[in-house]
């Protein structure tokens, strides 16, 4: 369903601290599966989810979702189409500081146009099926690692993607809730979410979870 | 309720409680803004107030006054005068007045004794200005003595107090009888202090005028329109005087606020690429900025106007008397009669919120087109 | 030269204004060269992120314009005692030759903006900015009547002279005059209030058939357009005379006077706004573009319900002060 067509991103073009972060990645994202960007440090998997989830503009090259060349997109089309086909769970939760959990999480649906309630009242399903509901009125800089993570896939999930991408979901948790977080991406995955993960931590690909691993190293994908 | 007004709600939602989380730095804005929404509105309420004032003066004096010179100075009218110029085309009436001033020791201020043409008091009876009233502390049926032109005490009775359609038209005015008048005053018979001619067409005004002077060529002439202008101009000088002094404050408000919307935290920018991040739009973000922008201007102008109301209308504009009366040193109180009106609103909200606006409207655009893929890393 | 707080503020504003719409139209100019959807590279995107604050800049345009019309005719309303001779709004703009073309050129810009408007909602809503040569084509327009605007009004408080003998409006719409006042206000009364009815009526009638039906839109843009001419005309021609009752009074800017329960101040805007909205629908289902098939009718309805509202409103009123009116006319 996301298809990468010889992919380049060069970061400050043309400038002294110019980095060519992506050089040349194809890549064929299937529906419904989970993939994992597995690669060491600076190897540039977060640049790659970002370029695979509309995030990121690449330098070079055409990023396509079902079908349709994205790449080319009007800022404000590739946005719109963000907000409703992906969710991102960021490396580092990335919550607003005093406003609570429920608020963050409501986010993403603010401008929508959809009423209020109905907002909430699915942010609270969200929460209370991950566990988090006694915390909803929490502000967000109160919460624990895990629970900022769990909030963070609730956030992901409030507007219904298709397609979920995590950034290094478990890199600043212990192996319990490392455990947890990943039977939570396990769930999506049998909602009929497709999954795309990056991560360099080995727990993440011995539970099982993942069926395709793409190995990422200075910018390219070795086989 | 349509979507798209859900979201502007959700935006205005979120707008409150951005500027809420940021209450310090908020504030400091919103004193600012206030204060100099205060000023400038101070000023234009406290001009238009005299303005009306001198309008009202003037709307019931004749289109013409004549007085006589006698080597420069203002000399008394012979009786005979009113006929020569009764005959004039396009002269309706021509009516000798009485009027003076008589220096009063106690308050240290000239008071205006005015003959009225109709509805004079009795004899012996006096109608005082309300400024007057307050500052001697005089009610109806007190009574009032001066000394006379022999240095004799000259008592009035109070028939009472004129009202207050106008403060500066009557504040300091004695409405007194042609025949106390002449003989407080020992006024001679058959002489007027000038003359009020009225004149049918406006657009006549000034031939009449010209004709007046080809036949005494000693007088002097005045015209309401002349005299109108004069007091325009007055405050208009004062006023812009002021407005300029203020545009300094405007223009160092507009830089900060300009500075603070540009100054975007670190905290900040990140806050804004997340929500670029999550589906936000860049004009979301525009539109929800400029919401708090908005609401921040809504309120420093309430604030700003009411507060300036009522140092004007209710606590006599301390800051302000000297510089734009000018010319009575009489009243401590000096009561302006209070008027809100639309015009002078919408020209405040120009002169105030739009500086405000036009200052922070490219660094809010700035900071809504932030990239937000640097939420990705820390 | 007169230096009131409302003239201050006008000039102000109208300065701004200028200044804004003059770094808009430069914009525009850049982008009509460079605009290349297809390339999505850094150039095309920092292009699309700049046409947000033009976007908000000529919307905030539009919001001051309309206050600063209500201002600059209220103001020169206010000033009539200045000038000898002028007993209302057209004595003070009469007190130069600059008055009016800076009033027209105030109304010209209302318009021109709201279209914008309608033009840039269509676009936003359309992924393939279907509508961006025209709009930006449009503010080659706007930029510069904004300047236009702005000079004139410096030029005309910065020329008025307190003692001028001006016109008054009967030497525009009285017997004595000449030109199109004159001609408008010499229509006898018993053609021209039937032939406004029906102009009138065919504007809701094909309003009312687009709401209905979705069918005739264009032509209800046309309507509402002509409209504008017509009630106009009527005013001076009829309508005054019923607010006035008085058979010779055909000012069309005396009914802003309080005297006369400020009719213009519910007129005008009803009018105004009315006829915008109801271009603005024409206009919205005129543009053709792929991408806009669903959201041109959906603007359009919403215009056109606005446009009812507005030209209905304005009729229903100008018919209620005639029939309320003591006079008797043929
Ligand atoms: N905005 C930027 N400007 C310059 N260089 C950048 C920028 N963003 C990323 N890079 C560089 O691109 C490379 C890839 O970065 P990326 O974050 O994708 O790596 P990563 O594989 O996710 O690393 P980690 O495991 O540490 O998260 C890094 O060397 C990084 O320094
Ligand atoms: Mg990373």
């Amino acid at each position: 369903m996301i298809e990468l067509l010889d992919v380049h991103k060069t970061f400050n073009p043309g400038r002294e601290n110019e980095y060519q972060a992506i050089r040349g990645v194809s890549l064929a994202i299937e529906a419904g599966k989970v993939t994992a960007l597995r690669g060491p440090s600076g190897s540039g998997k977060t640049t790659l989810l970002g370029l695979l989830g509309g995030l990121t503009r690449p330098t070079r090259g055409r990023v396509r979702l079902d079908g349709r060349d994205v790449s080319a997109l009007s800022e404000r089309f590739l946005t719109l189409l963000r907000r409703d086909t992906f969710g991102f769970v960021f490396q580092q939760f990335q919550l607003i500081r005093d406003l609570s959990v429920l608020d963050n999480v409501m986010l993403p649906a603010q401008p929508t146009g959809r009423s209020y309630a109905e907002i909430r009242r699915r942010a609270l399903a969200l929460l209370e099926d991950l566990g988090l509901a006694q915390r909803a009125a929490t502000p967000s800089q109160w919460l624990s690692g895990g629970e900022a993570q769990r909030a963070a896939i609730a956030r992901a999930l409030i507007n219904d993607p298709r397609v979920i991408l995590a950034d290094e979901p478990t890199s600043h948790l212990d192996s319990d809730l490392s455990q947890q977080i990943l039977a939570i991406l396990g769930r999506l995955r049998e909602q009929g979410r497709t999954l795309i993960l990056s991560s360099h931590d080995p727990l993440v690909f011995e539970v099982g979870l993942v069926e395709r691993v793409v190995t990422v190293k200075d910018g390219v994908i070795v086989p | 309720m349509t979507g798209g007004w859900r979201r502007q709600r959700a935006l205005i939602d979120f707008a409150v409680a951005n500027m809420a989380r940021r209450r310090g730095r908020n504030l400091g804005l919103f004193l600012a803004y206030t204060l100099v929404v205060f000023l400038i509105s101070g000023v234009v309420l406290y001009g238009d107030a005299l303005r009306r004032e001198a309008r009202a003066l003037l709307a019931d004096a004749p289109e013409l006054v004549v007085q006589r010179l006698t080597a420069g100075r203002h000399d008394l009218i012979p009786a005979g005068w009113t006929e020569t110029l009764a005959g004039l085309r396009g002269v309706t009436a021509v009516q000798g007045r009485l009027w003076g001033y008589h220096y009063d020791p106690a308050l240290g201020a000239n008071l205006t004794l005015w003959v009225p043409l109709e509805d004079a008091p009795l004899p012996g009876q006096v109608q005082i200005g309300s400024a007057l009233a307050r500052e001697k502390g005089l009610g109806r049926d007190d009574v009032l003595s001066f000394r006379d032109a022999y240095g004799k005490p000259f008592p009035f009775a109070v028939a009472g107090t004129l009202e207050r359609q106008s403060e500066l038209a009557n504040a300091d005015l004695m409405l007194v009888n042609e025949k106390d008048f002449r003989a407080f005053f020992a006024f001679p018979q058959g002489m007027f202090t000038d003359l009020a001619l009225s004149v049918r067409n406006p657009r006549e005004v000034r031939k009449v005028a010209e004709k007046v002077l080809e036949r005494l060529p000693a007088a002097r002439v005045i015209s309401r329109e002349e005299m109108a202008r004069t007091y325009e101009a007055a405050f208009n000088w004062r006023q812009g005087l002021l407005l300029s002094v203020l545009s300094v404050l405007l223009l160092a408000f507009a830089l900060l606020a300009w500075d603070k919307a540009s100054g975007l935290s670190a905290e900040e920018r990140r806050e804004i690429g997340i929500l670029k991040a999550v589906g936000w739009e860049t004009g979301d973000v525009l539109a929800m900025k400029l919401w708090e922008g908005g609401l921040l201007s809504l309120t420093a102008f309430l604030a700003g106007y009411i507060l300036a109301w009522l140092h004007v209308f209710h606590a006599d504009a301390p800051l302000f008397t000297a510089v734009l009366k000018g010319w009575s040193v009489l009243y401590p109180r000096f009561a302006l009669v209070p008027e809100v009106n639309v015009a002078q609103l919408a020209s405040l909200a120009f002169l105030t919120v739009l500086p405000y606006v036009a200052a922070t409207l490219v660094p809010v655009w700035r900071a809504a087109t932030l990239d937000p893929d640097g939420v990705m890393r820390e | 030269m007169i230096f009131q707080p409302p003239a201050l503020a006008l000039l102000f504003a109208s300065s701004l204004n200028a200044l804004m719409l003059t770094g808009v139209g430069l914009f525009a100019l850049y982008l009509l060269v460079r605009w290349n959807p297809a390339s999505g590279g850094e150039a095309q995107i920092a292009l699309e992120r700049r046409t947000h604050l033009a976007s908000t800049l000529v919307a905030l345009s539009l919001v001051l314009g309309l206050p600063a019309l209500a201002l600059f005719v209220h103001t020169a309303d206010a000033m009539a005692p200045f000038f000898i001779g002028a007993m209302c709004a057209i004595g003070s703009l009469k007190a130069n030759v600059w008055g009016f073309p800076a009033l027209y050129t105030m109304l010209a810009g209302f318009f021109l903006a709201a279209a914008w408007l309608v033009l840039n909602h269509l676009d936003n809503r359309g992924w393939d900015y279907p509508l961006i040569r025209p709009k930006y084509g449009l503010l080659l327009l706007l930029a510069p009547l904004a300047l236009a605007q702005a000079v004139l009004l410096w030029l005309y408080f910065l020329d008025l002279q307190p003692a001028v003998i001006t016109s008054c409006c009967g030497s525009l719409f009285g017997p004595a005059a000449e030109g199109v006042g004159h001609d408008l206000a010499a229509l006898p009364v018993q053609w021209a209030r039937p032939a406004y009815g029906l102009v009138w009526g065919l504007t809701l009638a094909s309003g009312g058939l687009f709401l209905a039906r979705g069918r005739g839109g264009r032509v209800f843009g046309v309507l509402s357009g002509l409209h504008l001419p017509a009630a106009l005309a009527a005013v001076v021609a009829f309508v005054s005379l019923y607010i006035y009752e008085e058979p010779n009074h055909h000012c069309p800017f005396c009914l802003l006077q309080a005297e006369h329960g400020h009719a213009g101040w519910l007129l005008y805007p009803l009018l105004f706004l009315g006829t915008a909205a109801g271009v603005g629908a024409g206009l919205a289902m005129g543009v053709r573009a792929d991408s806009l098939q669903d959201a041109g009718p959906l603007a359009a309805r919403k215009l056109a319900w606005v446009a009812m509202a507005g030209i209905g409103g304005f009729g229903l009123l100008a018919w209620g002060y005639v029939w309320r009116s003591n006079l008797v006319l043929g």
